[in-house]
């Protein structure tokens, strides 16, 4: 093995190898992000940046104004999260065990099939979701006239006490193909000595399934589980597409994603503020962290792996 | 004999759920393009009628093609995710081979740095990279997207490809090194052709996002002539919201080229994620 030693001249190639990526990523991605975290510690005025410390998270937490929109968003945001963790990941879960059977036909077809929302823009899902739930055009009041329950029709997306559910359920409908395809691949690589040396124990079915596989893909629902909170905290697309950025009726789907787009970019009345855009992206920073910490070390590295 | 039967019914089951499951993603899409196809009064009085003679009306795309440039939107979202799919790979794949292959100092290091940009998303920089952009006057520009969309994607490239890098023979690297190449050719001529499966991967993965992508294209191209198809919908969406023969042609037409794109690539795209590329 000749990797180069030490004591040859200094190897320029890899200097040249790493400079585009690291260059690029420094420059447009880590550079900016260290400089919004800065810029939250300062504020204009008479047009010039003006040092204040801690100023703007005072005035986010503090001011009534903000903190209500700011507990507002977030906790909508946390209902999002919840909504995703209870309806999708447990979906996506049935449906790869479902498709993970071995003797099962025409597997491909459905793993595409249900696949296709999730390479759909939000545009697309937001504006599709809204005219079909839409009581002008009476698509979803129909149907359910169609099986008696017409009764439970309401304009959800209008209606304060339902938009975010349903928005969140229409996200949940969006991206449910994600946690299918990794979890259908944890469940393929469980080698099938295990498998059947639980069916001659006589777990079969059901029983196999709790008792053998879900603790062998636990890892993956970790994984799922980080990537959903991520995605979910920094979400911003379908409900801009769907309800704009005032998120209708009466902020009741705002997220941390459109409130910081609101004040950054200013909306109707209200003029566009970089620096109190920077203290809400900060926030934003230090709740994802928090939860990606959380996942790094208080469950992945608890979480007991098996190498097959 | 019992086993049989409760199979049976497993099976049976089984295709019962995924068959519901399949209806329930499809359907949304499937309303909307049938009606796009469909005059102003049949959208209304049955909505879920496939257009037949009576019904049938274009009227829809006309207003579309006429109203909105949507070739341009096109273009320009082809020209942003093509470009950055290309420094992707290209810087992507330079960087991993550089940890991959060689040991210097700080190798490990560089390797955390670049995999942090995995978990945090780029967009919480927004602030900051609008004042870049607008300082350096690329604002409205389609470069500032593929520039974002580079830094964004880099990450991800360089620690699946990293990864596939280890697993290219030593030998077949050493044997170029005594015919005399030199460490851009062994990159470039021996080792890119053989991941080519991974690039593969990471480009699929990138793409439908870049594509997706509504954020950037909003604060830093919203200018007509910048404009991308997913930018280029939601504006024209919103303008003629009223007007439901062009709002869902609009729609039909932003799905048509995704759809393309995954029928062309489902089969990849899908390898990629069951491979377990992604830990």
């Amino acid at each position: 093995m000749s990797k180069p030693s030490n004591t040859r001249p200094f190897r320029w190639h890899i200097v040249v190898f790493l400079a585009p990526a690291v260059l690029v990523y420094t420059a447009v991605m880590i550079y900016p992000l260290f400089n919004t975290l800065r810029l939250s510690l300062f504020t204009e005025i008479d047009q010039s940046r003006v040092y204040v410390g801690f100023e703007n998270f005072k005035t986010l937490f503090g001011d009534p104004n903000w903190s209500t929109q700011f507990w507002n968003a977030l906790g909508n945001n946390f209902w999002f999260f919840v909504i995703h963790m209870l309806v999708q990941n447990p979906i996506g879960i049935a449906l790869a065990a479902i498709l993970s059977h071995p003797k099962l036909r025409f597997a491909a077809f459905y793993r595409s099939a249900i696949f296709i929302p999730t390479i759909l823009s939000f545009v697309i899902v937001g504006f599709a979701w809204k005219l079909i739930l839409s009581p002008i055009w009476g698509i979803a009041p129909g149907m359910l006239d169609m099986v008696g329950l017409k009764s439970l029709y309401a304009p959800w997306l209008g209606k304060e006490a339902y938009a975010l559910t349903t928005l969140s359920l229409v996200s949940v409908w969006q991206f449910v193909g994600i946690p299918m395809m990794l979890i259908y691949a944890a469940l393929l690589s469980i080698p099938d000595e295990i498998l059947e040396a639980a069916e001659v124990e006589g777990l079969t079915g059901l029983a196999s399934f709790w008792k053998i596989k879900l603790p062998l893909i636990l890892p993956s629902i970790g994984i799922i589980s980080i990537l959903t909170f991520v995605a979910n905290f920094n979400a911003f697309d379908l409900i801009y597409a769907a309800q704009g950025a005032l998120a209708g009726p009466d902020f009741s789907t705002d997220i941390l994603g459109t409130f910081m787009y609101r004040t950054f970019f200013g909306f109707q009345l209200q003029l566009g503020d970089p620096h109190m855009g920077s203290t809400i992206a900060s926030a934003m920073f230090a709740i994802i962290l928090v939860g990606v910490c959380v996942y790094l070390f208080g469950i992945q590295s608890r979480m007991r792996r098996y190498q097959f | 004999m019992s086993t049989a039967r409760s199979n049976r019914f497993n099976t049976f089951a089984a295709h019962g759920a995924l068959i519901l499951y399949t209806l329930i993603a499809l359907f949304p899409v499937f309303v909307i393009v049938i009606n796009s196809f469909k005059t102003r009064k049949a959208i209304f009085r049955e909505p879920l009628a496939m257009p037949n003679s009576d019904s049938f009306s274009l009227i829809g795309y006309e207003t579309v093609l006429k109203q909105g440039d949507f070739f341009l939107y096109f273009q320009n979202s082809m020209i942003v995710t093509v470009g950055s799919l290309f420094f992707i790979l290209l810087f992507g794949a330079m960087a991993a081979f550089a940890l991959a292959e060689y040991r210097f100092k700080g190798n490990t290091l560089m390797g955390l740095y670049l995999a942090l940009g995995i978990m945090i998303p780029i967009r919480i920089g927004t602030v900051a990279i609008l004042e870049m952009m607008v300082q350096t006057g690329l604002v409205n520009t389609l470069w500032a997207l593929i520039l974002v969309y580079t830094a964004q994607g880099l990450p991800l490239a360089v620690f699946i490809l990293s990864e596939f890098m280890r697993q290219v023979s030593d030998d077949l690297k050493n044997a170029g090194r005594i015919d005399g190449l030199n460490e851009y050719t062994i990159f470039f001529r021996l080792v890119l052709p053989l991941v080519r499966p991974a690039m593969a991967t990471v480009a699929v993965f990138n793409m439908i996002p870049i594509w997706n992508d509504l954020w950037f294209p909003l604060i830093l191209a919203p200018a007509e002539e910048v404009k991308t198809l997913t930018l280029g919908s939601q504006v024209f969406i919103g303008q003629f919201v009223t007007d439901w023969n062009a709002v869902l042609s609009a729609l039909s037409l932003a799905i048509l080229p995704v759809m393309g794109l995954y029928v062309i690539f489902s089969r990849q795209l899908i390898r990629g994620i069951t491979s377990g590329a992604v830990k």
